[in-house]
């Protein structure tokens, strides 16, 4: 399964959609496929649809969370010191991250054939979270997009019933999202470490101590 | 391709109004009903006998597996996967095993291999047994075939609890091999098991297969086609007994299966009494497997030298592993950063998936057959919610 | 025939009801209380700290390297090293724990800390009745609970605490014939310095 086929099979196909192939740094070499979330849909159809590819089976569908996240790079530029030029290494800080993923792994139940990695990506992590839902072409994605939506707060457009799964209705936060805060719910525990520790000496600080 | 999804699912049908006959009944089944295997709730409507809507439940269980994992250490994460569908912990680990050796890139020495397989057959065989058990418990037939079930899944218990220390709770793998080789006298002990469950087997044929009460409850119910079931990701049993020819040994030949000659028993209808019966053949197929990998087990290592299990930090990137767990497609997508834990750690759940298609197989059904489809389905609550 | 099948089965059932009185492999139940099944020997339920010799407060095998508290999977471990040192049972100076709990309450028994012990001095227990009312104190060990003799250990897990002490043997011997070579390169080239302690006497 060549990657860089697919993708200028979908191109050719689905006019207008825009892929890019995300490499993958493990032994595994899964690479996967970046869908912008207009065309989607259409590219999924594709995949699902046409006769040399019959990715039937939707095997896996998740969510990732990407917060912003600052990676400073050092750069050599060649700089005018004193009116001298010198090498200077500079720290160029670079932003990656800030969006919500979604992840498909698609399988080929008649070919044999698979996994195709789908990625799709929202613009940030507290407006913009709209992303089509795959369900109308794979019903096994049904649960999966309640359990993203749930955890993560994507919002699935098209999806016939976008509901919280496993957390209960009237929950407000999203737990699986990198940045959530734990409730306050403090019970003594005797061997505490890390952040539980740290929770249960406020308690005693904030009791008057014990 | 197929003709269910060209037009839109409706998830949610609509109920007629004006209804001059009766009431529609909304019954609550669950989370503590004695059917449910578990703390699972379904809201179903009725209309008489017949359910006209039915609405699963979820989270009764949820402890976010997931989010802890983000928190353990590669080796840390290995005993919450035995909790997770925690009749079948064995195959858990085998899964995130699996996923964490190609994420790494790690090779596991034969005997590990042949090990593997003993126990994750052996797995298959008492998640089958107590799986079929349960099934007639839930038709009615209480008591005795669980109990003759259970007598036989509990020998391979013992076998569980003299090799890996615990009976359900197994922990027995690790990326890179094996955890512990087999104890002197533990094969001639499972071969023992693995000669005198053919014997079971038929005892459990003779006892139900032909019963007229059993085909009466079973056959035409919570039919699933085979279009459905792809579409619907069902996998393993499930998806077979509809005829989906997808077996995972046979399809991605992971760790050593492309040795072992076997069948994959397939099923026509679709129905309960073929989710059933292909269990029972499964069984048998299983310990086809188990005699040739009893055989053939060579002697060597069963940890792979070069593997850190402690402070493992493998390369950025991700990895999706999947392996034919007793209930299904049991995966593990996980992504590194580099760091001693995971990034995203993401079990995919054959239990929940498997649902999906509960509603479509329980409309038009009567109430008691919710029980046995449900039950057929094979679930695990620990797995459902996560 | 309609009943054939219902039959059969019932001629399945009487079979393994009367094969009960004669056959073990058709009543494999105990009567539990009274009669219990023979130990396996590999079963494991809480971890214990193993201790040499019969004090188990100069014995413990621990160092205090707080390896297993940190690998712990649900942090029920919960370990305060000592400032001093203390000998240990080859008469070497090593930390010691001065407290170390044990939540069962929490503890999955997973072994991870028996696993990545480097000391081989928490192994698994094999006890299991030890129900509380009290979720605090009755199930959190503390260090002397959990300090169990070496020879119950050999007791438990016969095969393992075998090669455990093998090895443990192997090492010690290792160490003092080092101390040995050592002393006797000292004794050829006299110095004003004592020979080291370590290792050399128990």
């Amino acid at each position: 399964m060549n990657l860089e086929e697919i993708k200028s099979e979908i191109e050719t196909n689905v006019p207008g959609c825009r892929l890019e192939i995300i490499p993958n740094g493990s032994p595994s070499g899964q690479h996967s496929l970046l869908v912008d979330a207009d065309h989607a849909f259409a590219a999924a159809a594709y995949l699902r649809d046409a006769p040399n590819r019959q990715f039937d089976y939707c095997s896996n569908a998740t969510g990732i969370d990407w917060p912003i996240k600052e990676v400073s790079t050092k750069v050599k530029t060649k700089k005018i010191v004193d009116g001298v030029e010198k090498d200077v290494d500079e720290v160029v800080k670079t932003q990656t991250g800030g969006y919500l993923e979604v992840v498909y792994h698609l399988f080929s139940v008649e070919l044999r054939q698979g996994p195709l990695v789908l990625r799709m990506r929202t613009e940030d992590r507290a407006e913009r979270i709209h992303l089509p839902s795959l369900t109308p072409l794979w019903r096994s994605a049904e649960y999966q997009e309640r359990e993203i939506f749930d955890l993560y707060g994507v919002m699935f457009d098209g999806h016939p019933d976008l509901r919280r799964l496993l957390m209960w209705e009237g929950f407000e936060d999203h737990p699986m999202r990198r940045d959530y805060v734990d409730p306050d719910d403090y019970e003594y525990e005797p061997t505490a470490h890390d952040e539980v520790l740290k929770r249960a000496q406020a308690h005693v600080a904030a009791e008057g101590g014990r | 391709m197929s003709v269910l999804t060209d037009t839109p699912i409706d998830l949610t049908p609509d109920l007629p109004n004006d209804r001059s006959e009766g009431q529609l009944l909304e019954v609550s089944m669950g989370p503590q009903h004695p059917s449910t295997h578990g703390v699972f709730r379904m809201d179903v409507t009725l209309d008489g006998e017949k359910v006209v809507k039915l609405k699963p439940v979820f989270g009764y269980l949820h402890r976010n597996h997931e989010k802890i994992a983000e928190n353990e250490s590669y080796l840390g994460c290995m005993p919450y996967t035995d909790r997770l569908d925690y009749i079948c912990s064995i195959t858990n680990n085998w899964a995130y095993a699996l996923a964490v050796e190609t994420l790494a890139g790690i090779q596991v020495p034969e005997r590990a291999e042949y090990l593997r397989v003993i126990t994750g057959e052996l797995t298959r065989l008492q998640n089958h047994a107590g799986l079929v058990g349960f099934l007639m418990q839930d038709m009615g037939a209480s008591g005795t075939p669980l109990m003759y079930a259970f007598r036989e899944r509990e020998k391979v218990l013992d076998l569980f609890e003299a090799l890996t220390g615990a009976r359900m709770m197994c922990n027995y793998m690790r990326f890179g091999g094996c955890r512990v080789d087999v104890p002197s006298g533990w094969l001639q002990a499972a071969q023992k098991v693995i000669d005198g469950f053919p014997k079971f087997l038929d005892e459990f044929e003779s006892l139900l297969m032909s019963n007229e009460i059993l085909m009466a409850r079973t056959q035409g119910v919570g039919v699933v086609t085979r279009e459905q079931a792809i579409n619907a990701g069902i996998s393993g049993p499930m998806a077979r007994a509809s005829g989906v020819n997808y077996d995972l040994r046979k399809v991605d030949k992971y760790g050593i299966y492309d040795r072992f000659s076997f069948r994959v028993p397939l099923g026509e209808h679709g129905d309960v009494y073929d989710r059933y019966m292909l269990r029972v053949l499964e069984m048998r197929e299983s310990i086809e497997i188990l005699k040739q990998a009893m055989r053939d087990l060579p002697a060597g290592p069963i940890m792979d030298p070069n593997t850190k299990i402690r402070g493992f930090r493998p390369k950025a990137g991700e990895a999706y592993g999947r392996i034919e767990g007793p209930k299904g497609e049991l995966g593990f997508y996980l992504i590194s950063d580099g760091s001693p834990n995971p990034y995203r750690f993401r079990v995919r759940p054959p239990s929940l998936i498997n649902l999906t298609l509960l509603e479509d197989m329980c409309l038009g059904q009567n109430v008691a057959d919710i029980v046995i489809i449900l039950g057929s389905v094979d679930i695990v609550l620990g797995e459902v919610d996560r | 025939m309609l009943g054939e099948g219902i039959l059969k089965g019932l001629t399945e059932t009487a079979r393994n009801f009367l094969g009960s009185y004669v056959n073990k492999d058709r009543l494999t139940t105990v009567q539990f209380p009274e009669e219990r099944l023979p130990q396996i020997e590999a079963t494991r339920d809480f971890p214990f700290l193993v201790y040499d010799g019969s004090d188990w407060q100069a014995g413990l095998r621990c160092v205090s390297c707080q390896i297993c508290e940190k690998e712990c999977p649900p942090k029920c471990i919960y370990i305060e090293k000592s400032k001093d040192k203390k000998p240990d049972v080859t008469g070497k100076l090593q930390f010691y724990p001065t407290t170390f709990d044990i939540d069962i309450s929490v503890c999955m028994s997973c072994q991870i800390c028996v696993e990545v012990c480097p000391f081989d001095a928490i192994k698994m227990n094999v006890e299991f009745e030890m129900s509380s009312e009290d979720r605090f104190g009755g199930l959190l060990l503390r260090k002397e609970q959990l300090a169990k003799s070496n020879e119950y250990y050999n007791k438990i897990h016969p095969t393992e605490a075998a090669a455990v002490d093998a090895a443990l043997a192997e090492e010690r011997a290792k160490v003092e014939a080092k101390a040995r070579q050592a002393a006797e390169a000292k004794a050829a080239t006299p110095a004003p310095v004592a020979a080291p302690v370590a290792g050399e006497t128990k």
